[in-house]
């Protein structure tokens, strides 16, 4: 239930654990509140177990530098043991994003691809096995929205991922999983398993062919 | 440079209406006669500043720490919001002159009725300013925190509070704008040192140009104040850029 409306009606779902799940429909569907709902973040809901979340905008914090925005979770736990145990980690985490040289930088110096990393690493600092993520990329342009989409799919390997968007290309970039989300109140489809690993080739035909039958499905709805 | 071009403009406008008119200058001083004035009694009017100065600056001090701390008290807990809210309110129902005289009969004629009474302009704008800003910090930034399971003592002194920054910054500028009234109208109504005091003084002794000269100090004072609490609200807030810089 949202403000009054029903999103979607008795609805029970299993993600894969270790695997990436992206949940893809069309703007306004309610896959926004579906993760916001695992992620504890609805009124009278609690979140499904140990969770990272990451959103659409990056959510850095301006008066903090890079490194100290990645450890951000540390800081608001109040544990500075644990922050300090988790700093080279964070430092690794910020190398492996390619941002290793900028770590105390502030935010607004750098581009809007180089700030989602940071909420990538931000995100995966966290640590935790469950990670949601609500449209990281859907305002980069496309050549940094590919560039991401290879990172994080490299990086939240092993994670129980679920990835919201509305990008079937997305879906089937890094998607071990899709779920088509359509109607109103939403029906999820059964699981699409595209061939081969994440992140997958965007020119491979199988993956072209896969895509078309996606937005054909999302266009005509149940 | 152009603000020097108009002052310059003005000034002379001035100088001219009194040379047409012949007001005498117990009436309208011309500023020629001022800045005589202004040289000749510079040691009487820098005393008078460095006390008036004080003032305002202590004042200045006490109102951002009492406004810029109940501001905080008030955001973080609902509880002494309900119970203070409505006084914070209520309080600026009154206008300060009216409670001018009644601070100098409890704190005397010294500096400390007119450090509270210029404390007493400032806190409002700030506790408004302040609270305002803690309590429009942007939802996302909570949610971000709620998921990664922060302190709501965390969330206050790592996230609200920041983020209120700018917030605060824009009400120490009003707060520096303000300061001067509170210290002067102190001065008046009963003091025996400022530049007010010597406004008033020279005033009843038909010195209106040592009054003017007085009033441009208390000028340059205010403009001071207000520069130098710009200055310190930049660099408190250094990830803001503003417009028109």
């Amino acid at each position: 239930m949202l403000d009054g409306h029903v999103v979607a009606d008795r609805l029970s779902l299993d993600f894969t654990g270790g695997r990436t799940t992206c949940l893809l429909g069309r703007s306004g569907v309610g896959k926004t509140s579906l993760l916001r709902h695992l992620a504890g973040l609805l009124p009278g809901t609690r979140p499904v177990g140990p969770v990272a979340y990451m959103a659409q905008r990056d959510l850095l914090l301006p008066w903090l530098d890079v490194l100290d925005n990645v450890l951000l979770g540390y800081r608001l736990r109040g544990d500075p043991a644990a922050r300090r145990a988790v700093e080279p980690r964070a430092r690794a985490l910020l190398d492996e994003v390619g941002l290793g040289d900028r770590l105390h930088h502030r935010p607004q110096a750098l581009s809007g691809g180089m700030r989602q990393r940071v909420a990538l690493a931000r995100t995966l600092c966290e640590d935790r096995p469950i990670v949601l993520m609500d449209e990281p990329f859907a305002h980069l342009d496309a050549v940094t929205r590919f560039d991401l989409q290879d990172l994080a799919a490299r990086l939240l390997a092993g994670r129980t991922v679920v990835l919201v968007t509305h990008d079937p290309l997305e879906a089937l970039r890094v998607g071990h999983e899709i779920r088509v989300l359509s109607g109103s109140p939403f029906v999820v489809g059964p699981a699409i398993v595209p061939v081969g690993d994440v992140p997958r080739d965007p020119a491979e035909p199988a993956l072209l062919a896969l895509q078309a039958r996606l937005i054909a499905e999302l266009r005509s709805g149940p | 440079m152009r603000s020097a071009i108009t002052a310059l403009g003005l000034i002379a406008a001035w100088e001219l209406l009194v040379w047409l008119t012949d007001v005498p200058a117990y009436i309208l001083p011309p500023p020629s006669r001022v800045a005589v004035i202004l040289v000749q009694r510079a040691d009487v009017l820098l005393e008078q500043a460095a006390w008036t100065a004080a003032e305002m600056v202590l004042g200045l001090a006490l109102g951002l720490v009492l406004g810029a701390g109940l501001a905080v008290i008030l955001a973080a807990s609902a509880g002494w919001r309900r119970w203070a809210l409505p006084l914070v309110i209520a309080s600026q129902a009154i206008p300060v002159i009216a409670i001018a005289p009644l601070l100098v009969l409890w704190l005397g004629y010294g500096m400390a009725s007119k450090v509270a009474m210029a404390a007493l302009v400032i806190f409002f704008p700030v506790v408004s300013s302040l609270y305002d800003g803690l309590r429009r910090t942007d939802p996302e930034w909570l949610e971000l925190a709620r998921t990664m399971g922060a302190t709501p003592h965390a969330v206050l002194l790592r996230i609200r509070l920041p983020a209120a920054l700018p917030a605060l910054a824009s009400g120490a500028r009003i707060a520096a704008a303000v300061a001067p009234i509170g210290a002067v109208i102190g001065e008046w109504v009963g003091a025996s040192a400022g530049l007010g005091f010597l406004m008033t003084q020279s005033l009843a002794r038909g010195q209106t140009p040592l009054a003017f000269a007085a009033l441009f100090v208390l000028c340059l004072l205010g403009l001071a104040l207000h520069h130098a609490v710009d200055r310190v609200a930049r660099r408190l807030v250094p990830w803001q850029s503003f417009q028109g810089d």
